[in-house]
């Protein structure tokens, strides 16, 4: 049977992974799909809590992460090929304006 | 009636501001003719004030509240009683005649504008303390006319240091700041005062502290008594704080005239009389403050014994004579201190405008004997000068005679005969150096011409302003029976015993002997020519008189040098080697860890995506303990 526990260890992992990716990635574009990783796992715990409790509350703020994460795809697409245009590369050792 | 006490109280305000619009700007005529007016219009209101009080009581008038915090409350009252009206009148007369005195002796100065604001901010000042009726009032006029007394004598502060024999470095900046210092030390034993007043009476006005008086410990009477003398002493230059008053000669003359001699200094005089009903359940500490006034008034009359600075001879009987008055009120004749403050007020003012005329005519040279003869250039001031020092003296039918003489007779009727000897000695002394300065001025030879002086007498309307000062010091002493039933409605009455109604007629013959003995002895040895005897002049005890008793110099060595190494190691030693030392130790600190900690912003976003990271997982494990 499985239970509350098993999606949220899924939720656990998937959150892992998404981190992992962020901080061991250099490609912005794998940096994206990282975060979108760590939303959907949050989503996933959503979902599960949701249900567990019989409140659709969480299902609904699900839907919002949802929709809040095809826009911000959407925009942070939209820049990535603008910066790829603009310097050719969309590795992150190759931005240093930051530099202190 | 109320309007009137506000008139009086803020005309020489407006006057002063009215002045201040000009401060920047050359000589305007119009501030001098405006600040006098406004002037004599406070003079009319404060003699109308005097009438009324005279016939109706005193007044007491409330202008706004000042101060409301907690239990703590202290309204701006004014309080126009009998002791108030008459210092009133002293202050608005003298104030009067010295603006418009001013209006000739400023005539060239380049401070023109400058010079009247001050002097009627300082009137200002004056009528505050004077017309306040609680000590916090009496307080800020107290610093009010420290304040400006510094502007005054410093107003010529671009003046050079002159080399003197006993002051080593002294110009008016010097002597402005010395005398504001002084008045510095004495201001915090009087703040004391009021602080113990305040704690241990819970207000500040007058006549509820008084009320309280006869409840309080006797301790805690003498502590505030002996607090609030410490105040008089320095703003009445009594000892040990008097060097400041003879040094503030370096202002300008009228300044002299009507701060150093007729009116601030008097505010300590006029501090105990006020406070009469306190003092006079301490008869120890008045018995003191008899004594310090007698010591300052033989102390004071021999330094200007052999003094040739015609302004400090004149300053030194100032302080002389402030040390009757103190004498008067430490005695408990409060009526007989008022009574010599006003007509002490009237001559001495007098007195230093004749001197500012002679200084006018000479040049601004100041040593009486480089002068000599000038009666026949100067004939007015003459006639003036010797007026004033008749008075001063206390010959019949003066002002001073009457003060003075009653002076003496209070300290025969009290059996201090000591505290009478002293007096009756100082009154020759008086005598003497008054005369001396009369007869090396205006009489004998005419030493000035020696050195290239074209003395000249002064502008007619300076001496006719000078005329109301004049007359006063002949005729004040005659109202004396009036004054007498108009203040003892709230001073304490002063009755002479049956013994020294006896003796009357004989002390005031012996007076008038040492008096006229005095002048006689003056006449003999200065009014045909001046002879210098070599011997006199290097005997030691000459020496003393004439470095002061040697008190600046010892200052200097004994306060003001270790004074000055003390601050030289506090800022060598403490200030940069602990202080700034540990401030700049905080800052080097955070700016190195800053210099190590930047190695962090490599610019790298995904090092800074570790370090989020890395905080969120350190966050999250805060929140579980923090959880468990």
């Amino acid at each position: 049977m499985i239970g509350l526990g098993h999606y949220l260890i899924l939720a656990s992992i998937l959150f892992a992974i998404g981190l992992v990716g962020v901080i061991r990635r250099k490609n912005l574009l794998m940096l994206f799909f990282a975060t979108e990783i760590m939303l959907n796992a949050a989503n996933v715990a959503f979902a599960a809590i949701s249900s567990y409790h019989n409140d659709l509350t969480g299902q609904m703020f699900a839907f919002f992460i949802v929709a809040v994460a095809a826009s911000e795809v959407a925009v942070g697409l939209g820049l990535l090929i603008l910066l790829y245009k603009k310097y050719g590369s969309l590795d992150l050792d190759d931005y240093t304006m930051l530099k202190g | 009636m109320e309007s009137l006490v506000y008139i009086a109280l803020f005309s020489p305000l407006v006057g002063s501001l009215f002045a201040a619009m000009f401060g920047m700007s050359p000589k305007k005529q119009i501030t001098g003719i405006v600040t006098s007016i406004l002037l004599f219009i406070s003079f009319l209101a404060s003699v109308n004030l005097l009438m009324y009080v005279w016939e109706n009581g005193p007044i007491h008038v409330k202008l706004m509240d000042w101060i409301v915090a907690g239990d703590m409350y202290i309204p701006f009252g004014f309080n126009v009683d009998q002791v108030t009206a008459v210092m009133m009148t002293v202050v608005t007369t003298v104030s009067t005649v010295v603006h418009i005195y001013s209006n000739g002796y400023m005539e060239h100065d380049k401070g023109f504008n400058r010079f009247f604001s001050y002097l009627s901010a300082f009137v200002f000042s004056m009528m505050v303390l004077v017309m306040s009726d609680n000590f916090l009032g009496l307080f800020i006029g107290w610093e009010g006319v420290g304040v400006c007394s510094w502007l005054l004598i410093g107003f010529w502060y671009h003046k050079e240091d002159v080399t003197r024999d006993v002051n080593p470095s002294i110009s008016p900046a010097w002597a402005a700041n010395e005398a504001f210092i002084m008045n510095r030390i004495a201001d915090l034993g009087m703040l004391v005062g009021i602080f113990l007043i305040y704690w241990n009476v819970g207000s500040l006005q007058y006549d509820e502290v008084f009320k309280a008086v006869p409840s309080m410990s006797h301790g805690l009477l003498v502590a505030i008594g002996i607090f609030l003398f410490i105040g008089a002493m320095g703003k009445s230059a009594q000892f040990p704080l008097h060097t400041w008053l003879a040094d503030a000669m370096e202002g300008p003359t009228p300044v002299s005239a009507l701060i150093h001699a007729a009116t601030m200094v008097t505010a300590g005089v006029y501090l105990v009389i006020r406070a009469n009903p306190l003092y006079s359940e301490i008869p120890e500490v008045s018995y003191f403050i008899a004594l310090v006034g007698t010591f300052v008034a033989i102390f004071a009359a021999s330094m200007a014994l052999v003094n040739r600075d015609l302004k400090r001879i004149i300053a030194y009987s100032t302080l002389s004579q402030l040390g009757y008055m103190f004498a008067a009120a430490g005695l408990g004749a409060y009526w007989v201190a008022l009574f010599h403050l006003a007509a002490h007020a009237f001559f001495k003012a007098l007195l230093f405008l004749g001197a500012g005329n002679v200084m006018h005519a000479m040049h601004d040279e100041l040593d009486i004997f480089k002068m000599g003869g000038l009666k026949k250039v100067m004939r007015w001031t003459y006639i003036y000068m010797g007026v004033a020092s008749l008075a001063l003296c206390g010959i019949w039918p003066l002002a001073g005679f009457f003060s003075k003489d009653t002076i003496l007779e209070v300290a025969f009727n009290e059996h201090t005969y000591i505290i009478w000897f002293v007096l009756w000695l100082t009154a020759g002394m008086t005598a003497f150096y008054s005369f001396r300065l009369v007869f090396l001025t205006f009489w004998s030879d005419e030493r000035y011409k020696k050195y290239g002086f074209h003395p000249h007498e002064v502008q007619n309307y300076v001496l006719w302003a000078m005329l109301p000062l004049g007359i006063l010091a002949i005729i004040f002493g005659w109202f004396k029976e009036d004054f007498v039933e108009f203040v003892i409605k709230l001073l304490p009455a002063y009755e002479m015993s049956e013994h020294t109604e006896h003796m009357v007629t004989t002390l005031t013959v012996l007076t008038m002997f040492i008096a006229l003995g005095g002048i006689w002895v003056a006449f003999k040895m200065y009014s045909e020519r001046l002879v210098r005897k070599e011997k006199v002049e290097n005997s030691r005890i000459y020496k003393i008189l004439s470095n002061q008793y040697y008190i600046p110099v010892f200052y200097e060595r004994a306060i003001s040098k270790p004074y000055a190494e003390l601050s030289d190691i506090a800022w060598k030693e403490v200030d940069m080697q602990v202080v700034d030392a540990t401030v700049d130790g905080i800052a080097h600190i955070i700016e190195d860890s800053g210099e190590a900690s930047v190695q962090v912003q490599s610019g790298n976003l995904s090092d800074y995506l570790n370090w989020m990271a890395i905080g969120v997982i350190l966050l999250t494990i805060l929140a579980a303990i923090a959880a468990l």
